[in-house]
């Protein structure tokens, strides 16, 4: 289910802030933020985040079309290298 | 007989069912389409009249993205995924399932015919 438009996006607090801060300066730091389950929102696009996958920040360079998605979508927790010896 | 957005040609089914066979028409969209034109849904296509059949060609090209155009769409929307690197986007070029089914058996929907590993057991011993 969809979350409620009354609300609007989630997007932590602290993130926001150095967002802010980040657009306020005309600079664009990286910021690293384990916040994974906080929404792309237009203020975002054209900075870089660091986001946690668990293990390490995998930079996510933030377009347009990424608008409407999740920051941990771009930042996967899993790496599957396929099955098999044979290479080996 | 009756030729609606380009190449499907349904007949001798009910119009309900018949429409569904327009790739992007569904049972309810038909219906839909039907009751705008003033059809019977019951109503065989080969009993339709011209100017009835006439009617649900300008609705459906009207009103309804279908067929190619659709098909393109679609495919967009995967490019789309693709492209920004998302978790969507990746689980469509690897061919697996989207939205956080197991994948340890079945979802064979999205993998493919299995593909046996021969001679696993040997290497137990």
């Amino acid at each position: 289910m969809g979350r409620s438009l009354k609300k609007g996006p989630y997007v932590h607090y602290k993130l926001l802030k150095k967002v802010e801060e980040n657009l306020s300066n005309n600079k664009k730091a990286v910021i690293k933020t384990w916040s994974r389950s906080s929404m792309i929102i237009p203020d975002f696009v054209g900075q870089t985040f660091a986001v946690h996958n668990g293990r390490q920040f995998v930079p996510v360079f933030i377009t347009e079309n990424m608008v409407g998605h999740k920051l941990g979508e771009f930042s996967p927790t899993r790496s599957f290298r396929g099955h098999g010896g044979k290479k080996r | 007989m009756a030729r609606i957005a380009g190449v499907d040609i349904p007949k001798d089914k009910r119009g309900e069912i018949s429409l569904t066979y327009i790739f992007g028409i569904g049972r309810k969209r038909s219906q839909e389409i039907l009751k705008k034109a003033k059809v019977d849904f019951n109503v065989k296509v080969s009993d339709w009249k011209d100017d009835q059949l006439q009617k649900i060609r300008q609705i459906i090209s009207d009103e309804y993205t279908i067929e190619g155009e659709l098909r393109s769409e679609v495919q967009l929307n995967i490019k789309r995924l693709s492209d920004i690197g998302c978790f969507r986007g990746i689980r469509h070029r690897l061919g697996l399932p989207l939205r956080g089914q197991k994948t340890k058996n079945n979802s064979r929907t999205r993998k493919g015919k299995r593909k046996t590993v021969a001679n696993k057991k040997m290497a137990t011993k």
